[in-house]
């Protein structure tokens, strides 16, 4: 099957997010789609695939001249998209989750069985590994996105679209997700793949098409580009992909934890005696795999997890039952893991967004009134220092591009003035360009005296940025090592759960 | 609103929209959707007179129809406008549906569900009937006075459902329905003490009359004496803009909106959500407080267990139909009045049961709640500027 944008071009108010692209896509072949946050990937897709009307162009299926209405008709013409966000029902089995929708039927009534032995047969063909009678919800992020894989190909897909589909797994999953993506090529699925990893495009693709602000601006061969080359095509600028940094000028500690634990309500340890510091002028980052006692640590650092036993110490004040208002006015600043949860209010406008954390005090209130002029100043201000793709900072926030979202967080956050910054996942979901551009600013904050945590599961990240590196397994810290002589491999072995004494003798 | 950009040029044909396309309402439909499903709603209770008048439609007088439902929506709308008294009622029946709809309205966009408006009006007209007659005068103390307690009243009603809610996490809908009939049950028997009973041998729960001091100054008496209408009005429209004041310009307000819209970026932000929710449905309580201060003040004079009537519910359907905003609330609540003052009218003249009215406001609330049937009835486009797409992930 081959499928042909020809002339998309997509408007919302204020943004042309896709203009006059030409894209096509072939069965048996691996499209990596690149571009900048706001580019208009995602809106392209969405548009292949019926949720959005293109305002001009034509899509076409083996040349014939298709009209998607909506998802359904995407999905009859063998179109399949599988979203960041599952769209799962939590307590459905596998199987069920499947079938939703199109549920085979026996004489009316609901065939499961003959959904779970198709369920087991997809799942057996593409190598996905799945058991159609567990519950969705105890499976991990990896598992449920190969539920969505499944659902695709339950319903014929010949093209499959991923919408970033790497940015929420771990390093395990990622390969995994790989070889699932070769049994569909080899199986003759066309597919596309959007990432900001530019490593991930090189190394699975058969063929590169790059959008800039919302055009197509190049289309290369994997063999024929290197990541640089990449970057450049994309931002429009050579991009540093290496940071530039000094070195680190530790001064007394910024924060420092003693002995720390946190449980779940059953008594489960989560967070199991954990103890480290984090010195003024020093960037300790925290490796592991996801899961591993990271977002607990965090939370109970800004004050949304109850403690149960231990200290928590900002620059030598015990701040381990502060509010988390209180530890915000003491200097801490948190950029949250989960921005669709956490970080802001999508109804909101971007500058109601950039007060979010810090609207209870001069200069965005002062008394019972809020300023709504400084608050829209300071948005102006960081839409431009951080390059933020808006129609105008009075848009609402859940209309931005998935990335342009992310970066209103970290603006927020990382442009204020503290003693003590905690970012989990910066990065996620941001391009390049403007990757460099916040680890700029976080090896700015550092260089000012800030003590900063980078919690991140991509490993990328914490070698890129650390001067400490921390790993994480098992709720406990099992190796405190330095930036300078570690290397990936030992970090990686201490993820799996390597204890310090075998992994100093494996390790090169 | 945000989105008030170029509008989105048209693609293609209208057709109606499946409704796996999760839209949205934009800012340009907040108008439309109500004011359609107005429309909807005559339109459709239109159909259902039409269609119950078997007399006419045995004899096959189709057009005797047409013109009988014509002349019931003129005689409503002139019942409600076209004299001085219809205007003077229109102002008086929408009054307390205003301020318990500006209540409700504050709740909802506080993320809570307040439905016992009709508890805290009748605790806040209590609170007011007891300044109103035991006290006499003068008026310009006893007035403000009756309905600070009116308010307080409401408050102390309201904020304990959020107590409940905080400290329990008792949900408000049950609970509010619940203390409405504590609070019809507790009126009742308050009624029936000495420290209320109004005097003389009846053993009916009413309470004693107010002070003539205490009575709100006439509104219309200018026109003609005896026009009900009252400066309650004003106090109704001051609390709206008190109320649009709060959420566009307070700092609390930011607080309730976040709130409401995403609690975990609430928790996140470091607000206090059991404080907020507390605060929440007190000043939602005290709204609906004051409605019973100002009906008490301007209108009924007394106390009786049937005061609050119905309008705790009817303050829902304004909240939803001005889509909980202060300007939207003060139309609907107009519009809700209006249908009250004029369906006598209608009544007398077109020989339409009352009845109409009420099928109409239920309809109304019908429309509003299902914006999507609004929509595909009316093939409105709603995509461009899209918000709260469920599927838009970290790869949108
Ligand atoms: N529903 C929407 N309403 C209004 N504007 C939108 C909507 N969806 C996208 N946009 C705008 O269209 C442009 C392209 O957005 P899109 O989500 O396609 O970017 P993207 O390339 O996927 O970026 P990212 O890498 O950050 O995910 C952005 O400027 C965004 O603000
Ligand atoms: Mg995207």
């Amino acid at each position: 099957m081959e499928l042909e944008l020809r002339g998309i071009t997509k408007r919302f108010p204020g943004v042309v997010a896709n203009d006059d692209v030409n894209l096509t896509i072939r069965g048996g072949e691996v499209l990596a789609l690149l571009g900048e946050n706001g580019a208009g990937k995602s809106t392209l897709m969405n548009v292949l695939y019926g949720l959005y009307h293109a305002d001009e162009g034509e899509i076409l299926i083996d040349g014939v001249a298709r009209r998607f209405a909506s998802p359904r008709d995407a999905i009859a013409a063998g179109v399949g998209m599988v979203h960041q966000h599952f769209m799962l029902v939590p307590v459905f089995t596998v199987a069920e989750n499947v079938v939703m929708g199109v549920e085979p039927t026996r004489f009316g009534a609901l065939n499961i069985r003959e959904a779970r032995r198709e369920v087991r047969a997809i799942s057996k063909e593409y190598h996905l590994d799945v058991d159609p009678d567990a519950i969705t919800e105890t499976l991990p992020v990896g598992l449920q996105q190969r539920i969505e894989i499944i659902k695709v190909l339950f319903r014929n897909a010949e093209i499959v679209i991923f919408d970033e589909p790497t940015a929420v797994l771990t390093p395990q999953e990622i390969e995994a997700f790989f070889r699932i993506v070769e049994s569909l090529r080899v199986a003759g699925k066309g597919i596309v793949f959007i990432t900001h990893k530019l490593r991930e495009a090189l190394r699975i693709a058969d063929r590169i098409v790059v959008l800039r602000r919302g055009r197509t601006v190049g289309e290369v061969l994997p063999a024929d580009v290197d990541d640089r080359r990449l970057a450049e095509m994309m931002v429009g600028r050579p991009v540093e992909l290496v940071v530039k940094k000094a070195e680190a000028h530790p001064g007394d500690p910024a924060l420092t934890v003693t002995d720390l634990t946190v449980a779940d309500a059953d008594g489960r340890l989560l967070v199991d005696h954990v103890t480290f510091e984090v010195r003024a002028g020093e960037i300790v980052g925290v490796a592991g795999v996801q899961g591993n006692g990271q977002t607990e640590l965090v939370e109970a650092l800004v004050g949304l997890r109850r403690v149960e036993s231990g200290e928590i110490a900002l620059a030598g004040r015990n701040i381990t039952h502060h509010s988390p208002r209180l530890r915000h006015e003491e200097g801490i600043a948190h950029i949250p893991e989960d921005r669709q949860r956490d970080g802001l209010v999508k109804d909101f406008t971007v500058f109601e967004n950039i007060a979010l954390t810090g609207y209870y005090d001069e200069p965005f209130s002062s008394g019972p009134v809020m300023h709504w002029g400084t608050a829209e100043r300071e948005a102006t201000r960081l839409v431009e220092e951080f390059d933020i793709r808006t129609p105008s900072i009075g848009t609402a926030t859940g209309t931005l591009s998935g990335g342009n979202q992310q970066k209103v967080i970290v603006a927020r956050e990382i442009s204020r003035d503290v003693k003590l910054a905690i970012a989990s996942q910066p990065t996620r979901g941001v391009d390049v360009g403007s990757i460099e551009y916040i680890h700029d600013r976080i090896v700015g904050l550092r260089d000012r005296g800030v003590g900063v945590l980078v919690v991140s599961t991509e490993l990328d990240e914490v070698m890129a940025l650390a001067d400490r590196v921390l790993v994480m397994y098992g709720g406990r810290i099992v190796a405190d090592l330095d930036r300078a002589t570690t290397n990936v491999n030992e970090i990686g072995l201490y993820m799996a759960g390597a204890t310090s004494a075998a992994t100093r003798e494996h390790a090169p | 609103m945000t989105d008030a950009g170029t509008p989105e040029p048209a693609t293609g044909t209208a057709r109606a929209r499946p409704l796996q396309r999760l839209e949205h309402i934009d800012a340009k439909n907040t108008v439309l959707v109500p004011v359609l499903a107005v429309v909807s709603a005559l339109v459709v209770g239109a159909i259902i007179v039409a269609a119950t008048d078997i007399d006419r439609l045995q004899h096959g007088a189709f057009g005797g129809i047409a013109t009988n439902i014509l002349d019931a929506y003129k005689a409503l709308f002139v019942g409600a406008f076209g004299s001085w008294t219809g205007i003077s009622e229109t102002l008086v029946f929408a009054t307390p549906l205003l301020l318990t709809g500006l209540a409700v309205a504050l709740s909802f966009r506080s993320g809570l569900f307040n439905i016992g408006a009709t508890g805290q009006m009748l605790m806040g007209g209590m609170a007011a009937v007891w300044i109103g007659f035991t006290m006499n005068g003068p008026g310009i103390v006893q007035i403000p006075l009756a309905m600070l307690a009116g308010i307080a009243g409401g408050m102390v009603w309201g904020g304990m459902i959020g107590v409940l809610k905080a400290r329990t996490g008792a949900h408000e809908v049950i609970t509010t329905i619940m203390t409405n009939y504590i609070a019809l049950a507790l009126v009742t028997w308050m009624l029936k003490t000495t420290a209320f009973k109004q005097p003389g041998p009846s053993g009916n729960p009413i309470s004693k009359a107010i002070a003539n001091e205490a009575h709100l100054p006439k509104l219309l008496d200018f026109v003609r004496p005896g026009l009900r209408a009252n400066i309650g009005f004003l106090v109704a429209l001051a609390a709206a803009v008190g109320v649009w004041w709060l959420f566009r310009k307070s700092k609390l307000g930011f607080e309730l909106r976040t709130v409401g819209a995403n609690p975990d970026a609430a928790r996140y932000a470091g607000m206090r959500i059991g404080t907020l929710t507390v605060v929440a449905m007190a000043l939602s309580g005290g709204l609906a407080g004051l409605a019973g201060a100002v009906n008490i003040l301007g209108t009924n004079r007394q106390m009786t267990t049937s005061f609050a009537g119905d309008i705790g519910f009817d303050a829902i359907a304004v909240a939803l139909l001005g889509r909980n905003t202060s300007v939207g609330t003060v139309l609907a609540a107009l519009l809700f009045g209006a249908l009250e003052a004029g369906k006598t009218r209608m009544q007398l003249d077109a020989d339409v049961p009352l009845d109409l009215v009420l099928v109409v406001r239920a309809l109304i609330v019908l429309f509003i709640a299902a914006p999507l049937l609004t929509r595909m009835i009316w093939r409105i486009k709603a995509e461009g500027g899209g918000l709260g797409l469920s599927f838009r992930g970290w790869g949108s």
